[in-house]
């Protein structure tokens, strides 16, 4: 079996996940869940150099992930508990009262993986900048990544630290936006634009990546390629901007905004979870 | 009562810059940001020596705390600086999130703090900060008193492993505590002995309480004179064991009453050690420009304030 074909499966069990995370907890964000399953997949299970088992927070030594849009924590509690840093049993206990897992990461929990809390919009990039400075100063030579969405992109915060990560060569750096084109109030043209994400990066000073279907793995793995090797040739911090369908992989869920932040009924969760292979066992 | 010399008017926050460039030489995980204050927090000897843990921001505070927040992860001791109106207002939900709730190892250097900033006037002058801050679980608040002891608690906030918000002022005022002493985060440092009155003052108003002891003093009444350098935690047994002797207490701030230094020792000594309350603070009104000393005087931060609710409460 080939990388990419084990990575969609493993992404096709996240799904599952995600979907039965928050229908058994009555509420979460599937949406921005679904549309950035596959990078993230991607990176816990083939790109990043971590160590589930013995993980700590300062990150010395390996590569760092940060989801800055803190909602999407259904997807990364599921890509944690299925690389390993905590049993996937603990998956059903998302959002309940006395569970690591948070509605959105938190540290106090003490959930390996979580170097800081997150949902709050548009603060990850800044942690995600200040850890990667660290790692320089600390002559750590891994990467790290961070997600954020393009709703959140509508945080000034997001662009003081475009600014800061490119005026301090911050190259070791990793950064995608989930471009799913969605936000709570309708899509982002409509709440407010302009919708030249791309560009804006490009005007940052930021090596940009435009992914054209963000949800097909083997682009998804191509761009990540070419961004590790802008780090390693440029002084530019680097964006990667992942065309995404929010809701991806359900039907009903698709391109809309409706499932931001809504959880499926009894009902919709077996017709998702239809439409969704299981193929390393549901937890 | 014992006597204190001022050596010399002097900055706090130039005992910032002191302190911090000191903690760089102790530990080599200490760095600093700013944004774009880096002459007014007294941080360019410490970005002259060590350029490569020095980061300028630009004018973007809520970036500085997140990124400060990222750093602190590997190890690091950041020292994010800026205007105490910047570092918490401003900034409130990124101190929050990213630095209180995930217990981020992020010291917050917030210079300029209360009416003293002088003529820039209100914008700038937050009188709500020790409030904002002391209310984040995880927090510790450290409003020093002078020079000396701004230089011995930046120090301490380094070595002390936790979120720390350190506030410090703009103008030259008395420096009159030890040179050498080590700071210590958490006590309330006894400065005079008294009976008839506890009188418990922060930051600038820790001398105009001294000033004020030897006023009452030449009055025939005695003072129990404390610096609560830090307000949280709180020193609350001392407050309390000296409120047990003099039972009445005089509270002296530069801040707001809501949410000030006042509050809280009145809010801990209701349920405690019930007993008559002053306040030397500012009661629901903004600054103003002026002079410092101006506007000490007109808003009621002095010595005079403080002897005058002395005799209130010792009468009543």
């Amino acid at each position: 079996m080939n990388d990419i074909t084990k990575l969609k499966e493993i992404a096709s069990q996240i799904r599952r996940d995600i979907i039965r995370m928050v229908g058994m907890a009555k509420s979460g964000h599937p949406g921005g869940s679904l549309s950035s399953t596959d990078v993230v997949t991607a990176l816990f299970f083939k790109v990043m150099n971590h160590s589930p088992q013995n993980w700590e927070r300062t990150g010395a030594g390996r590569d760092m992930f940060f989801l800055s849009a803190g909602h999407m924590s259904p997807l990364l509690y599921s890509a944690l508990a299925r690389s390993g840093y905590f049993p996937i049993e603990e998956l059903a206990t998302f959002r309940k009262i006395g569970s690591r897992l948070q509605g959105h990461p938190a540290t106090d929990t003490g959930l390996p993986g979580v170097y800081e809390a997150s949902g709050s919009l548009g603060q990850g990039l800044s942690i995600a900048v200040g850890a990667a400075v660290g790692k320089r100063l600390n002559n750590d030579p891994n990467t790290v990544y961070v997600l954020i969405g393009d709703g959140e992109s509508q945080e000034g915060q997001i662009w003081e630290a475009a600014e800061f990560a490119y005026h301090h060569k911050v190259n070791n750096l990793i950064a995608f936006t989930d471009w799913n084109g969605q936000q709570i109030d309708g899509t982002t043209t409509e709440v407010i634009g302009p919708d030249e994400l791309d560009k804006k990066w490009s005007a940052f000073g930021w090596n940009v990546v435009v992914v054209e279907n963000g949800n097909d793995m083997s682009q998804v793995l191509d761009a990540i390629e070419k961004a590790i090797a802008f780090k390693n040739k440029s002084e530019k911090p680097t964006m990667v901007m992942l065309k995404t369908d929010m809701g991806k992989g359900v039907d009903f869920m698709e391109g809309t905004c409706k499932w931001h932040g809504k959880a499926p009924n009894e009902e919709e969760v077996q017709k998702a979870l239809a439409q969704l292979d299981e193929t390393l066992g549901d937890f | 009562m014992a006597k204190y010399i001022n050596t010399g008017d002097k900055d706090t926050r130039s005992g910032f810059g002191a302190g911090l460039l000191e903690a760089g030489r102790q530990d080599p995980n200490v760095v600093a940001l700013t944004a774009d204050l880096k002459g007014s927090l007294k941080m360019d000897a410490f970005a002259k020596e060590f350029p490569d843990r020095f980061f300028q921001c630009g004018i973007a505070e809520a970036n500085m705390i997140g990124t400060a927040a990222g750093l602190s992860l590997n190890g690091k001791i950041p020292f994010a600086g800026t205007f105490a109106a910047f570092a918490t207002g401003r900034v409130y939900d990124q101190v929050r999130m990213a630095v209180a709730y995930s217990e981020a190892n992020v010291k917050i250097a917030a210079s300029h703090a209360g009416i003293t900033l002088g003529e820039d006037g209100a914008t700038h002058q937050i009188l709500e900060d020790i409030g904002l801050m002391r209310m984040l679980p995880n927090m510790t608040v450290i409003n020093p008193c002078d020079y000396n002891q701004t230089k011995a608690a930046t120090i301490a906030a380094a070595k002390h492993n936790g979120p720390v918000y350190l506030r410090f002022g703009r103008p030259s005022v008395p420096n009159f505590t030890s040179e050498t002493e080590e700071f210590v985060i958490g006590k309330a440092y006894k400065l005079s002995d008294g009976k008839d009155i506890s009188i418990f003052a922060t930051g600038h108003l820790v001398w105009e309480a001294l000033l004020a002891a030897e006023e009452l003093e030449k009055q025939g009444l005695s003072a129990d004179v404390f610096n609560i350098a830090t307000i949280k935690p709180l020193d609350i047994e001392s407050i309390l064991n000296s409120v047990k002797k003099t039972g009445r207490a005089v509270v002296a701030e530069e801040h707001f009453i809501a949410g000030g230094l006042g509050e809280l020792i009145a809010g801990n000594l209701a349920i405690k050690y019930p007993c008559p309350i002053e306040y030397v603070a500012i009661n629901d009104r903004f600054g103003a420009s002026g002079t410092p000393k101006e506007l000490m005087k007109a808003y009621g931060l002095d010595a005079e304030h403080i002897v005058n609710a002395s005799l209130r409460i010792i009468k009543k």
